[in-house]
């Protein structure tokens, strides 16, 4: 089916999701580990409008974004697929992907850097606030898919791991198993699956990671 | 069983502009009901109660929001005419690719160029630039973004063309200087009927916002 190249950066959930959708297709493909802090000219050629992680090459040509990369897969490689069939629904986890894959991350990064405090306190009440719509979405299913993990699932994948490692860092509890009990549950079933856990950056490194970036904004804020 | 379409929209929007503009190509009949934005329609919070914001499409009843998903959702239903997406995976990723590169880069910057006066303003004006000649770069000699075909990149950006009065009079630029491929571009699309009778006229576009800068003190 052509050659397939990953650009990627082992602590980027945004990388992680397109590895998951690549391993659930079966693909073949070379990893390609990019360092931020010293761009590779390949980088540069392939997305020069972002300069950002993941970048999917596949026969020479490149895809960015992850979101499109994995409608891309998806259209490419038609194992297991990760979208319905049926436009409303296909729709709908293009919507709820949109958002819990990007508004929730950044909210809850947002709530991390944020010292102690009134703003941390609205910061963690608004993510908790999208929180709450995607346990609406999960209650009486096994995944967003469904049986099957899909599309919706992967864009939410960070949520088992990488906020549970930004709630350390940033000193906060975002995901209550109380006041959320199916997504909480949807969280634990969807690391178990060994193909998504196999995926995952080891949580020290990631803890590494996380503790870095929220002294350096936390600095930003007082400087 | 015939469709009932119905389409939550706020006339100024060039996001309710680019639903306006899919269903226009695709000739689907709809009803349209304008929300106010000061004074939300309990209606607009029920099928939109996530984002609270105009478009959204009502389709049977069950609502679809945020306007590249909207004109995605169109393009995939309707599909027997008009389409707004190339067939081939690889374009198709990279006309997502760059639709949300205008819904990501375009508005912030083009907001400030009207909504605040200052410094701010001035960096509003070089980011839009800049952005627009990195449009105008991929645009490149092609008629259409999408090639010879109009499709949902063009769809995602010529709708902010009717807010060019606007950007050029506050920000103090003209368009057909800075990018004269855009405007050409954007004339172009303009010949189209679905465009020309969704697209609002720019000097009243112009007018409301005179309104909206006086209420907020900055005229």
């Amino acid at each position: 089916m052509g050659e397939v190249k990953l650009i990627a950066t082992t602590q980027s959930l945004f990388c992680t999701r397109v590895e998951w959708a690549l391993k659930l297709k079966g693909v073949e493909y070379e990893y390609i580990e990019e360092d931020l802090r010293n761009k590779s000219p390949l980088l540069l050629e392939y997305n020069p409008v972002h300069k950002k992680v993941p970048v999917l090459v596949h026969h020479g040509k490149p895809i960015a974004e992850s979101l499109p990369i994995l409608e891309y897969i998806d259209e490419t490689w038609k194992e297991n697929p990760l979208l319905a069939e049926d436009p409303y629904q296909r729709t709908k986890a293009r919507f709820w992907a949109q958002f819990v894959g990007d508004k929730c991350v950044f909210g809850a990064f947002e709530a991390a850097c944020l010292a102690e405090g009134e703003e941390k306190m609205k910061a963690i009440e608004s993510a908790q606030e999208s929180l709450a719509f995607l346990e609406k979405q999960i209650e009486g299913k096994k995944y967003f898919g469904g049986e099957e993990i899909g599309f919706l699932d992967l864009a939410a994948g960070w949520i088992p791991h990488w906020l549970n490692v930004m709630e350390e860092a940033g000193g906060m509890k975002l995901l209550d198993a109380e006041k959320f009990p199916s997504l909480h549950e949807w969280a634990q079933n969807f690391i178990q699956i060994p193909l998504i856990r196999e995926c995952i950056p080891p949580r020290d490194k990631l803890l590494e990671y996380f503790n870095a970036s929220i002294s350096y904004m936390r600095s930003l804020a007082t400087s | 069983m015939a469709d009932e379409v119905v389409l939550l929209d706020f006339w100024p929007s060039m996001f309710g502009m680019r639903v306006r503009v899919a269903l226009a190509e695709k000739g689907i009949k709809y009803e349209s009901k304008e929300d106010d934005l000061w004074n939300k329609s309990d209606l607009l919070l029920k099928m939109n109660p996530v984002h609270k914001k105009i478009p959204v499409l009502i389709h049977n009843g069950k609502p679809v929001c945020e306007s590249l998903i909207i004109v995605q959702y169109i393009d995939e239903v309707w599909n027997d005419k008009s389409p707004l997406l190339p067939s081939d995976p690889y374009h198709r990723a990279h006309a997502k690719f760059w639709a949300d590169f205008v819904d990501q880069k375009v508005y912030g910057p083009a907001r400030k160029l009207w909504a605040i006066n200052g410094e701010e303003q001035e960096a509003a004006k070089k980011d839009f630039l800049e952005i627009y000649k990195t449009l105008e770069r991929e645009l490149g000699d092609k008629p259409y973004f999408g090639g010879e075909k109009f499709g949902l990149v063009d769809i995602a950006l010529i709708t902010f063309y009717s807010w060019f009065y606007v950007y050029e009079t506050f920000g103090k630029f003209n368009m057909e200087t800075e990018c004269p491929k855009i405007i050409a571009w954007a004339k172009r699309c303009m010949q189209k009927e679905s465009v020309a009778k969704s697209l609002p006229d720019q000097k009243k576009i112009y007018e409301s916002v005179l309104d909206l800068r006086k209420i907020r003190g900055l005229e």
